[in-house]
């Protein structure tokens, strides 16, 4: 085989130069003949029952085609873990924008009035709107408690620690909800004929998902349905479910109109109507030695699911798991329940009840510091996990862990300690305050538990024609880099360029179910897979006769063209199996959680204008170990994202809600990050030789997201002085808070103000 | 109830090509673009000039489309990503995109790309300040602006070159 490598090497994206020209096809530059546009009228108010629907005059009703729950020809529901959710509303509405009619008309201008022009009367019920509503059963809204799910993790026994403690540090945390805000909204095109049945082209994750929904929705067979992902303009996590939604509306409309419907969001509609990042609330309670050693704790975590139950119990289960942090507990005891509110569904987004937990666990780690009167960093350097310790789960970590080299390199190339002597001298007398903080983390790859083996992924790889090969998964793109890693991993295998190596639209009839696109699997799990099926094909060329061991590229090429020009085609194909030791127990909750940890060591540097009270990020370290990197122009495009995206989490981005339904649902009042809020976030790789996935690549997608806002927050209670414990932390929670704490002081008659 | 609307006509070039339209006088230059020239190069984010996605140069300006009245744009001269590239190499700039990483899903890539073009056409050799500066009128949800102002950094410094 050719020695040229291709694997870990910047080479150009698949779709990179369809993308800067313009030229890529997303959902919205599509169009079919004859094609109808669909419109949704969605409800008004958060719970209640449907009394009537009127259609008022002054709209040409009869060149609509209207769709109720009533003309579903399947089950109504949006199909994914428990059918709980209807596609369209019957009787009771159980959020504000739940999806109740829909429209179609072949003018795409007159939908707007024609929706405000369905006039719906409700009878209203009692509804919750947070966590503690929920809990205290204000009303129930769900099952008989208001609870989707319920985790307990149990290691060692902790009644004995208590007394045994020198110090029990308690600590609530609370997040908020976070929109993906991906730049592309949501949209589908839906067709159907009775000979082919549906189908769905659409801007999505997970087009297998969507598949299932349909059938089951459309009462379809499996080869009735296809599902056929577009071009994708960003998706975060948010086009993991609500895709199943859109589309069965979009499905309907065009089973009932005979016509090709295309359903576009704007913007409003997208951010109002579809999933965002549960809200959270974390309880800590955490028995430490003298010397900073956990002896144990009791850690309560409770996500806010909205109405139905979508993704949460995993989003619950993820973030429970990550509760812990990267540190050992010799006994902990973690609560988490997932509660229902009257909010519309919170979903997947990136790290996926991860960032919720790992907030609380790593404020509170400093909170603990703070305590004892010890350096933040000698904490966590006397509790980070080792090699050969277990997890809260009972994982025995076998991976070579370093955290304490990753914690070291990270400081050293934040100039940490020299800064934070600089800050302590500089902060006196200025009108700003600057500040230095640290997160350290883990961020498992793949599915959670049991997941993986479940899904039980399929890959192809086939040869073609021209003597090239062909990637056949169902692993979609929407900016990550899949189309591109996924080809390199297939070129690197069979000793090709990099070039010889394409790969299949994600499009189920031609393409088999690798499994969704989430959960930070992508190159790690499927990847492998497809290094597999390559695999296969050499041996399939060389058994035939046609190839040698150690062939060139040019000897593959020709044995490939003559194989499928001699038999008519040539693939080969892997399935998932569990490695050795990864055993999950669902009963017990317990066992090997992942296949594999990401790990990382986030350093923020922040100025606090004590006029504005805004917060500036001056400097940001972002250094993790994922692995090998398989694509380094790819990686770094990730985390500097994911950190993007974290820095909005800890200071922008604020979701205002009012009787369940978001008030800010538009960019010019929902902030994100600009290029002038961000500084050149400085991303940096250690390697430690645990490698799992295809050339030793583990996960990276998600882990980005899990450091950012505990770094920041810790780095403006650095600054300040003051103990923060929620995000978003916005300039006017740093206003109050800093005029509290001047009044106490005050008060007390040590009016020092900060220090 | 569509075709009881009064339409009108207005003429306008653009990437370098006259065109005279039946528009609607309200109708946006973007949906004007996209749906009656076929130029879907130029997206359409959030619908109130906020995400720059839309971004066109009117007359050597950069602007939202989404906010533009296609009436405000007769006699000028439009330049959408479509009127950047040559059918046989790219623009140094959409080169500079693809090498450093500056597009990933994609979908900002055009209205970016509009804009670190004007940004060059205003200022060759922009700062890092400048080039943040010049960006900061689109948002990318995907790459945390680094790569993106790399490319931009690495445009300009070809066209000295040059």
């Amino acid at each position: 085989m050719k020695t040229e490598h291709i694997v870990g090497v910047g080479v150009p994206r698949k779709e990179g130069w369809d993308k800067v020209t313009g030229r890529v096809q997303y959902i919205d530059d599509m169009s079919l003949p004859n094609m109808l546009w669909g419109a949704t009228v969605r409800s008004s108010i958060p719970r209640g029952r449907i009394k009537r629907i009127t259609f008022d005059a002054g709209i040409p009703w009869d060149e609509f085609v209207i769709v109720s729950a009533k003309d579903i020809p399947g089950k109504n529901c949006v199909a994914l873990i428990v059918d709980d959710q209807p596609c369209l509303v019957e009787a009771i509405v159980n959020h504000p924008e739940e999806p109740i009619l829909l429209l179609a008309h072949r003018d795409q201008h007159i939908l707007p009035k024609a929706v405000e022009a369905v006039a719906i009367d409700y009878e209203p019920l009692p509804a919750v709107f947070s966590i503690e509503e929920s809990e205290r059963q204000a009303a129930i809204i769900w099952g008989t408690d208001n609870i989707f799910k319920r985790y307990l993790i149990e290691q060692g026994d902790l009644e004995p620690v208590w007394a045994q403690a020198d110090f029990v540090v308690e600590g609530e945390y609370t997040t908020e909800a976070q929109e993906q805000l991906y730049i592309e909204n949501n949209g589908v095109i839906a067709s159907f004929d009775r000979e082919r049945g549906i189908t769905l082209w659409g801007s999505l994750q997970c087009p297998y998902y969507v598949h299932k929904a349909l059938m089951k929705l459309c009462d379809l067979p499996e080869h009735k349905v296809r599902v056929v992902q577009t071009e994708t303009g960003g998706a975060f996590g948010g086009k993991e479910e609500y895709p199943s939604m859109i589309a069965g509306h979009a499905a309907l409309l065009a089973m009932k109109s005979g016509h090709p419907v295309k359903i576009v969001y704007d913007r409003m509609e997208d951010m109002v109507a579809t999933t965002k990042r549960h809200p959270s609330r974390t309880r800590h309670r955490t028995a430490v030695s003298r010397e900073g050693k956990i002896l144990g704790g009791e850690i309560e975590f409770v996500v806010d699911g909205g109405a139905y139950t979508t993704l949460t119990p995993v989003v619950l289960s993820r973030g429970t798991i990550h509760a812990g942090g990267p540190y050992y507990w010799p006994n902990i005891r973690i609560h988490a329940k997932a509660v229902a509110t009257n909010a519309p569904p919170h979903g997947a987004f990136r790290g996926f009840g991860a960032p919720q937990s790992l907030f609380a666990m790593e404020r509170h780690m400093d909170r603990i510091a703070l305590t004892l009167g010890i350096s933040a960093l000698e904490l966590r350097r006397r509790n980070f996990l080792k090699t050969g310790q277990t997890t809260t789960t009972g994982q025995v970590i076998r991976d070579p862990i370093d955290l304490d080299k990753l914690l070291d390199r990270a400081l050293g190339l934040a100039d940490y300690h020299r800064k934070k002597e600089c800050f302590r001298a500089e902060n006196a007398s200025e009108g700003w305050k600057k500040g230095i903080g640290v997160a350290a983390f883990l961020h498992g790859a793949g599915f959670t538990g049991s997941g993986e083996r479940t899904l039980g992924s399929v890959v192809g790889v086939e040869g073609c024609r021209d003597g090239g090969v062909r990637v056949l998964v169902s692993s979609t793109e929407f900016g990550q880099g899949t189309k591109t890693v996924l080809c390199q991993i297939a070129a690197e295998t069979l000793g090709l360029s990099y070039e010889d190596a394409d790969i299949a639209p994600a499009d189920t009839q031609q393409v088999p179910n690798s499994g969704p696109t989430v959960a930070s699997r992508t190159v790690m799990v499927v990847g492998k897979l497809v290094e597999s099926a390559a695999r296969g094909l050499d041996q399939t060329l060389i058994a035939s006769g046609l190839l040698r061991a150690g062939h060139s590229r040019e000897e593959f090429r020709e044995a490939c063209a003559n194989y499928v020009a001699e038999h008519g085609a040539l693939k080969s194909w892997a399935q998932y199996q569990a490695p050795p030791g990864i055993v999950w127990d669902d009963e017990k909750y317990r066992g090997e959680a992942y296949a594999a940890f990401a790990w990382a060591v986030y350093i923020a540097e922040v100025t606090v204008d004590l006029t504005s009270y805004s917060v500036s990020v001056d400097d940001f370290v972002a250094l993790q170990e994922v692995g090998r990197v398989l694509h380094p122009v790819l990686a770094r495009g990730q985390i500097a994202g994911g950190v993007a995206q974290g820095i909005g989490y800890a200071l922008y981005e604020k979701v205002v809600w009012q009787q369940g339904r978001m008030q800010n649902a538009q960019m010019t009042n929902y902030i994100m990050p600009t290029s002038v809020d961000v500084p050149t976030i400085r991303v940096y790789f250690e390697q430690l030789g645990n490698d799992h996935g295809a050339f030793g690549a583990k996960g990276i997608g998600e882990l980005p997201i899990d450091g950012p806002a505990p770094a920041i927050v810790n780095a403006i209670v650095d600054a300040l002085g003051i103990n923060f414990d929620s995000i978003p932390l916005l300039p006017e929670n740093i206003f109050e808070a800093v005029a509290r704490y001047a009044q106490t002081e005050s008060q007390g008659g040590a009016a020092q103000g900060l220090r | 109830m569509t075709t009881s609307r009064l339409q009108c006509e207005v003429s306008l070039t653009v990437n370098g090509k006259s065109q005279t339209l039946l528009v609607y006088p309200m109708e946006r230059l973007l949906d004007v673009l996209r749906q009656q020239l076929g130029l879907t190069g130029t997206k359409e984010g959030c619908g109130e000039g906020e995400c720059g996605s839309c971004s066109v140069l009117m007359n050597g300006e950069l602007v939202t489309s989404c906010l533009v009245p296609v009436l405000q744009a007769q006699g000028a001269q439009v330049v959408t990503i479509e009127g950047l590239a040559l059918p046989s190499h790219l623009h140094p700039m959409q080169q500079a995109f693809l090498d450093c990483g500056g597009a990933q899903c994609g979908i900002c890539t055009p209205g970016m790309i509009m804009a670190a073009y004007h940004l060059l056409t205003k200022k060759p050799r922009p700062t890092a300040r400048e080039i943040k500066d010049g960006l900061a009128g689109n948002l990318c949800r995907c790459t945390g602006y680094a790569q993106i102002c790399e490319a931009v950094a690495a445009a300009a410094a070809q066209g000295d070159r040059e």
